[in-house]
């Protein structure tokens, strides 16, 4: 499903990712592991087609088709959905309307009309449901003045909404307490299907019991330099990054 | 075309319709010679020195603009009506008021022509106490504009009474000939406990330069409160010099708000004089420009009596080589303790030929104060964009948005519902986008 092969990227003049091969199939979950500033959200970055960061060599492909000709909007249309470490905050724009207005550009492009008003209601009350946030939210203006944990919900709720093929969850789980993360990962396995695939960065192994992933990538310095089963992160877990640069 | 207006005074003055020997023409015999010791500002005045006028000097104004060749037809200026609602309307055609277009009342109040007023004994007293009581003396423009006052709104609520329904003052040119100096005066009183809420406009539909140099009084008497809005969206050869000047008394709640949207260059002075307690003064603004536009805001507040407050936001976006100006003046006097002001002026440039020139002033002689004021410049943020495309919101879409979002908390303080569609409408127009959502 997604193919990422010999990826170089920079932002100025400072090369952060360095050769990156990954593979991933539909149905599968990756788990991508690394120290501060080792290029995950850079890597994630990339993939979603943030313009920032100048991809000098190898490719990215979804499905066969080369993303990285594509506008994000465009990446996000095929599939591609990425979970801000950083979710920005828009005020006067609500939660409610800003993923209506998302999910009716992906509508607008597959040549569908608007969703009907009662069908989007339904929806949402149904994803607020299982991610187990509060209907006052969804009336406030996205993310502003939000705690650590509403964000990272946030995201698992639009992540809900928009039913990606490509789902990469950047430090989800920063911030959140035992039970958030409970319920958000619980979220993230309900999404979970044969057809759809996601990459989980995270820098602790927490996560991962409640998300379990198939295979385990550290990466490290731009590169990925240890790849393993879900035992991998246990075992990072013990004996430190230091392991394994 | 300073000599070609006193020349045209004498010339006014000797048409004989207006009698010359009472308190009105002295005020504006006193206007003219005014004017003709002041003439037009220049950019040496300090509060002119972003805004030149020259450019319009040059243009061969026609002051008193020929009667309409053509009965003016609705469907063609319907547009510029709010829709849906009952309204009062004063409607102007080059100057000339217009029975037609116009829904006006002397059933218990005066929603009628400032000609009127100026001629008729009964309005007496009244002109007398308040006509030019609140305007500037010494500002160029609004000595000449009182020199030339014929005609405008004149609307007085008495007291102890609501209006149900908003009152709409549009002033139209249609002259095609020649380009247009009008110079429209309003008056509006407002007395103990009344409410009411006015909608002004500009509108040209000519294609020959015209410039209104407008100049508005309003007086709030005890607990009166007023929304007045003003929509500025005009057409690229129409330029607008506004002064309005409120006087408030006890407790008075007086908003103006102004959304400038189009026109060449538009100059807004609003001046709040707070001349009892407990009154508070809202001012409000959106300006969204582009191609070379150029509008200048400049508000004073004078808080002159203690225990009263002003809330001002001002946001401004500007594209292409649009230039602006923002100058908040806030005066504190000695005896206007407990004044709690609050002045914000946000700014998006889109380019970087864009500019604006935003300047807060505020001099305080009360030492038991609150006053805040801040002022920002930015560009789009480029995180929210990156974020809004990556849910898969067009790229345009997300600006569109973002820069929406940036203008709604002044769009959401507008309480005629049919209004805050239409702004939202011509918002969502000049982003060139349908906003499709309740924000
Ligand atoms: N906008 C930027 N400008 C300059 N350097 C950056 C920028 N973004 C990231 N970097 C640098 O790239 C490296 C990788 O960052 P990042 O991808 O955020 O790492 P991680 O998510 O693994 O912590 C870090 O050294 C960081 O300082
Ligand atoms: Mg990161």
């Amino acid at each position: 499903m997604l193919k990422i092969k010999n990826l170089h990227a920079k932002i100025g003049d400072k090369e952060i990712l360095k050769g990156i091969n990954l593979t991933i199939k539909a149905g599968e979950v990756h788990a991508i592991m690394g120290p501060n500033g080792s290029g995950k959200t850079t890597l994630s970055s990339v993939i979603a087609g943030r313009e920032d960061y100048k991809v000098t060599e190898g490719s990215i492909s979804l499905y066969g088709d080369d993303l990285l000709d594509l506008a994000p909007e465009d990446r996000a249309h095929k599939g591609v959905f990425m979970s801000f470490q950083y979710p920005v905050a828009i005020p006067g724009v609500t939660v409610t309307n800003f993923i209506k207005t998302a999910i009716n550009a992906k509508r607008k492009v597959e040549g569908k009309d608007d969703m009907p008003a009662a069908e989007l209601l339904k929806m949402i009350r149904e994803k607020a449901k299982l991610i187990g946030i509060d209907r006052s939210f969804l009336s406030r203006s996205l993310n502003d003045g939000f705690s650590g944990g509403e964000k990272k919900r946030n995201e698992i709720f639009q992540m809900a909404m928009l039913e990606p093929k490509m789902a990469i969850l950047d430090e989800t789980d920063s911030g959140l307490d035992i039970d958030a993360l409970k319920t958000v990962a619980n979220g993230v396995n309900k999404l979970r299907s044969k057809d759809n695939a996601v990459i989980v960065i995270t820098h602790y192994q927490r996560l991962l019991d409640y998300i379990v992933p198939d295979f385990v990538h550290v990466l490290s310095d731009g590169k990925i330099v240890k790849t393993g089963g879900k035992e991998l992160a246990l075992e990072l877990e013990a004996k430190g990054y230091e392991w394994v640069k | 075309m300073k000599d070609k207006l006193i020349a045209s005074f004498m010339a006014f003055e000797n048409k004989g319709s207006v009698q010359t020997d009472t308190e009105f023409h002295k005020i504006r015999a006193t206007a003219m010679q005014q004017f003709e010791k002041i003439g037009f500002p220049t950019k040496e005045i300090e509060d002119w020195k972003y805004t030149s006028l020259k450019k319009l000097w040059n243009n061969d104004y026609s002051l008193f603009p020929q009667l309409p060749k053509h009965e003016i037809q609705l469907s063609e200026v319907d547009t510029y009506f709010l829709k849906g609602i009952d309204s009062y309307k004063i409607v102007f055609v080059d100057g000339v008021y217009s029975p037609f277009l116009s829904e006006t009342t002397h059933d218990g109040m005066e929603i009628c022509l400032l000609s009127a007023a100026i001629n008729k004994l009964k309005y007496k007293i009244i002109m007398e106490h308040f006509f030019n009581k609140a305007a500037s003396k010494s500002d160029g423009l609004t000595v000449l504009n009182t020199a030339f006052t014929s005609e405008g709104a004149f609307i007085h609520i008495p007291k102890n009474t609501v209006l149900q329904k908003p009152i709409q003052i549009i002033y139209f040119t249609t002259e095609c000939e020649k380009d247009v100096l009008l110079q429209p005066r309003n008056l509006i009183i407002v007395d103990e406990n009344s409410q009411v809420q006015i909608v002004e406009r500009h509108q040209s539909l000519s294609n020959k330069n015209v410039l209104n140099n407008t100049v508005t009084e309003i007086f709030a008497n005890k607990r009166a409160h007023i929304d007045y809005y003003k929509i500025q969206n005009d057409t690229k050869n129409a330029s607008l010099i506004d002064s309005t000047f409120i006087e408030q008394k006890d407790q008075s709640v007086v908003s103006v708000n102004t959304f400038s949207f189009g026109g060449d260059i538009t100059r807004n002075t609003l001046s709040f004089y707070q001349k009892g307690e407990h009154v508070s003064s809202i001012l409000n603004g959106i300006t969204m420009l582009d191609g070379t536009q150029h509008v200048d805001n400049q508000t004073n507040v004078f808080h002159q009596q203690p225990n009263c407050e002003s809330h001002e936001l001002y946001k401004g976006i500007y594209d292409e080589q649009s230039t602006g100006v923002f100058n908040g003046k806030v005066f504190v006097e000695q005896i206007a303790q407990k004044t709690d002001a609050f002045q914000q002026n946000d700014n998006i440039l889109l380019t970087d030929k864009a500019s604006i020139n935003a300047k807060p002033q505020l001099e305080i002689f009360a030492d038991d104060v609150a006053c805040s004021h801040g002022c920002t410049i930015g560009q789009l943020d480029e995180n929210a964009l990156f974020y809004m495309r990556q849910r898969g919101i067009p790229e345009k879409e997300a600006k569109a948005l973002l820069l929406y979002a940036f203008t709604n908390e002044v769009v959401d303080k507008i309480r005629i519902p049919v209004l805050k569609t239409l702004i939202t409408k011509i918002i969502s127009h000049k982003l060139g986008v349908e906003l499709g959502i309740d924000l």
